[in-house]
């Protein structure tokens, strides 16, 4: 039997009260129950999930579930509110040392992807926020692992430090950061060699690193595939070094992730990247949020909601509504709309969101094109005003220079151009419709280009 | 007899049994203790089976990874027996608890399906294949170790075309165990270099080709048909192999690692299955799952990162391994 969300899951529950139109305690027993099988199967932790189904009980005993007209909604909305509340809120931030270099230290189990992330942070050190790292190979134990970081160094063009594998790790650590301050490079990222746990010796190796460079930042590098063990490897770590921030790695897998929840919960240390692939661009900042629905397998219905409700602007949806009767909705319009579902997140966030979309066959590999999108943009943006208003004045030399400003080829241009005035006609049409069945009454959202 | 007390038996009736199970006694200690030591604890705890007894049970077992199906399914299974034999004393238990967990752990086949498949006079090919970080390379080079000890002419393909410093781990492993390690560039199709392996392999005359492969996340397509692809060179250039893919499975992964098994296979009819790391405390517990509903066994498990740390699965060993506290103190004793 393949995982099924928590949604899904609480069919069956909702399906018998809905008869009943009443709530009772056996019901909310029977909902939690159901919870709990969620979580454990997204690999939370048996006794975290323990805690949590009792806060989520407390809860829907009280009058917030029972007395709901569905109760199965208010469920999910309790579980998912505990969640995120546990979870923490967005903490993408790398601490900064006041006297450079800010030192990081990169910890976890083997195979983890401690060197694979060690490139993508320096990666994005120098991307986002235009500094200069120096990585430092301190794993002188897996065969080849210093010729791996110096691979990334290579394909990032990025000074590595090494000393081969006879010399002690600590002191590697020490020279490296040495060499750092003699170079003013504002980062030093030291990549240590897996371990395991509970191997006293090598955990002690690491007390000593740090005891030696003091650094600003102790990432724990955790598989996100990790089953019911991460809190012991979580919890150990944690107390022999006093990580500062954990990187959750291979989240570009289809696994739930529970594992982020049980480190969490035992540690209350923020999850602060999360890596997302093998390149080394492949890294982005935790969204607790989107974590807490991945781990409950199920569309952001909510946040969804509350995002459309965020970001459409009633006053001009009105506006709108009006133009796609009269058929008078221009580029302008359009780009306006753009504007607005962006606001909402990047498309495959959205899509993500819609329940169900992630079991559809095809859907779940999907990605939406956000660079097609962007030259859509580009190429409204690239028209005057009054062509925005008014296609119909297009011809072969102002289609030439809108291309050439989007940097696009013309036949893109005529692409969107037909498509627009189809649109067009389709909302004519659609308006008309709505109008005929049901009269004023219109939709605040519309997607004319989904 | 109580079925502790026959498993007990069958393991004392020869010497090589006994030397064998202490071995994995020893290796997976931290699983053993906790495991069956646990169980123990529940007995002692509980003096009658009734609901709460179970849902500890529950815990140990959803603890070792083992998966919330099968142990809904054990648990079930559980209650009807105990139903059925009247059992009210917890002590009871521990017999029927180990008889259902070997039951799912032997399957029909264990005895011989954790063997490898040896070509005895013709050139062996094993495939390693799984996802990333979980301990192909090393299997490779710990393996390599062992059947060159054992009299065998091994050679290795370095298929790990992508990873930076994949090839050179490799070549690494090849100085250490003393075996001839075939290699591309970096970038090179991995399809060529296993097809150089085999070439290589031929020529000279070896038993054994183990042949290395990027790892990958099992969603993605691309990567997965890339898999096939290599699989496809390998049966066109030796009819009949390769002889076995094995899967190598971190023993730390969850729930994840049943999906990793089924979409593997798919994609190159994964034989059997390498335990990796076992020698820390995750359980591998879904080897469970695994082996019951896709039928597919255990061959090695890996208990560190020394080229001596693979041992053999014996399904049998491990069974007792398991269970050899609670043989201790079987009171039949
Ligand atoms: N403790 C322990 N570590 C292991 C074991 N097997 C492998 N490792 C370690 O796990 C890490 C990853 O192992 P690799 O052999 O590089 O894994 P891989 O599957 O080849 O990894 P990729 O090629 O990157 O996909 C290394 O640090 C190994 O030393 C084991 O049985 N026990
Ligand atoms: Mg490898």
């Amino acid at each position: 039997m393949a995982f099924e969300g928590l949604a899904d899951r609480l069919q069956n529950t909702i399906q018998k009260i809905k008869g009943k139109g009443k709530v009772t305690e056996q019901d909310v027993k029977e909902m939690t129950r159901e919870v709990r099988l969620a979580l454990l199967e997204a690999d939370v932790n048996f006794k975290v999930v323990k805690d949590f189904v009792k806060k989520v009980k407390e809860r829907a005993v009280g009058q917030e579930v029972m007395d709901s007209l569905t109760p199965g909604q208010q469920v999910i909305k309790v579980v998912k509110e505990e969640l995120t509340a546990l979870m923490g809120g967005d903490q993408s931030k790398i601490a900064v040392s006041d006297r450079p270099p800010t030192v990081i230290m990169m910890v976890g189990l083997q195979g983890a992807g401690k060197t694979t992330t060690t490139g993508k942070l320096a990666n994005l050190l120098r991307k986002k926020h235009n500094r200069k790292p120096l990585l430092v190979a301190a794993d002188i134990y897996r065969p080849a692992a210093i010729n791996q970081l110096e691979t990334l160094g290579k394909q990032l063009s990025m000074p590595v430090f090494s000393m081969g594998t006879e010399v002690n790790p600590v002191d590697i650590a020490k020279k490296g950061v040495e060499q750092a301050k003699e170079n003013h490079d504002e980062y030093v990222i030291i990549d240590t060699a897996g371990r395991l746990h509970v191997d006293t010796d090598l955990m002690d190796e690491l007390a000593q690193i740090k005891d030696a460079v003091k650094p600003d930042e102790i990432f724990l590098v955790v598989d996100s595939m990790t089953g019911q063990d991460a809190v012991n490897v979580a919890e150990n770590f944690n107390d022999q070094l006093d990580i500062s921030g954990v990187i959750l790695t291979k989240l570009d897998g289809d696994t739930r992730g529970g594992a982020a929840l049980s480190i969490k919960a035992v540690t209350d240390k923020p999850i602060k990247f999360a890596g997302t692939g093998e390149k080394l661009d492949e890294i982005e900042a935790f969204h607790p949020e989107r974590m807490a629905s991945r781990i409950l397998g199920m569309g952001d219905v909510l946040s969804l909601i509350e995002k459309a409700q965020e970001n459409v602007d009633e006053k001009k949806a009105k506006e709108l509504e009006q133009k796609m009767r009269s058929a008078s909705f221009t580029f302008d319009d359009f780009l306006d709309q753009m504007g607005q579902v962006r606001n909402m997140g990047p498309l495959d966030d959205l899509i993500g969101m819609m329940p169900g979309a992630n079991k559809m066959k095809g859907m779940k590999n999907l990605e939406i094109d956000e660079k097609q999108i962007n030259h859509v943009e580009a190429i409204i943006q690239s028209m005057t005003a009054k062509e925005r208003q008014d296609p119909s004045l297009m011809n072969a030399s102002r289609k030439k220079r809108i291309a050439k400003g989007a940097g696009r080829p013309v036949s893109e241009v005529n692409r969107l151009l037909k498509q627009f005035e189809e649109m067009k006609k389709m909302m004519k049409q659609m308006t008309n419709m709505q109008q005929g069945k049901k009269g004023k009454k219109g939709k605040g959202l519309n997607f004319p280009f989904m | 007899m109580s079925f502790l007390k026959k498993l007990k038996d069958k393991f004392q009736s020869t010497e090589q049994q006994e030397e064998v199970s202490d071995k994995y006694k020893d290796g997976l200690s931290k699983t053993r203790q906790s495991f069956s030591s646990r169980i123990n604890d529940l007995v002692a705890r509980y003096r009658t089976v009734d609901e709460d007894f179970f849902e500890d049970l529950e815990e140990v077992l959803i603890s070792a990874d083992v998966g919330v199906n099968t142990v809904m399914d054990l648990i079930d299974e559980l209650k009807m027996e105990v139903k059925r034999q009247n059992i009210k004393d917890t002590s009871e238990m521990k017999d029927v608890i180990s008889e259902k967990l070997v039951d799912i752990y032997y399957g029909d086949d264990a005895v011989t399906s954790s063997s490898i498949n040896f070509q005895s006079d013709d050139l062996t090919i094993i495939l390693f294949v799984g996802v990333n970080g979980v301990g192909k390379t090393t299997t490779i080079g710990k393996l390599a170790y062992q059947l060159k000890q054992s009299g065998k002419h091994v050679v290795m393909a370095a298929g790990d075309t992508f990873r930076a410093g994949a090839i050179e781990q490799l070549e690494e492993w090849g100085k250490r165990v003393d075996v001839e390690v075939v290699k591309q560039s970096a970038g090179s199709d991995p399809a060529a270099v296993i097809y150089d392996g085999i070439r290589a392999a031929k020529s000279r005359k070896a038993d054994v080709l183990l042949c290395d492969t990027a790892g990958r996340l099992q969603n993605k397509v691309n990567l997965m048909n890339e898999l096939s692809k290599v699989k496809r060179v390998i049966e066109r250039e030796v009819p009949g192999a390769p002889h076995e893919v094995l899967l190598v499975l971190d023993a730390t992964t969850g729930q994840n690692a049943m999906s990793q098994a089924k979409t593997f296979s798919e994609a190159t009819d994964v034989s059997g299955i390498v335990l990796s790391k076992l020698d820390g405390t995750a359980k591998g517990g879904i080897v469970l799952a695994i082996r019951n509903e896709l039928q597919i066994p255990v061959k090695f498990v890996g208990l560190g990162e020394k080229v001596t740390d693979l041992e053999t699965f014996d399904a049998q060993a491990f069974v007792y391994g398991l269970f050899a506290d609670m043989l201790q103190d079987d009171p039949e004793e």
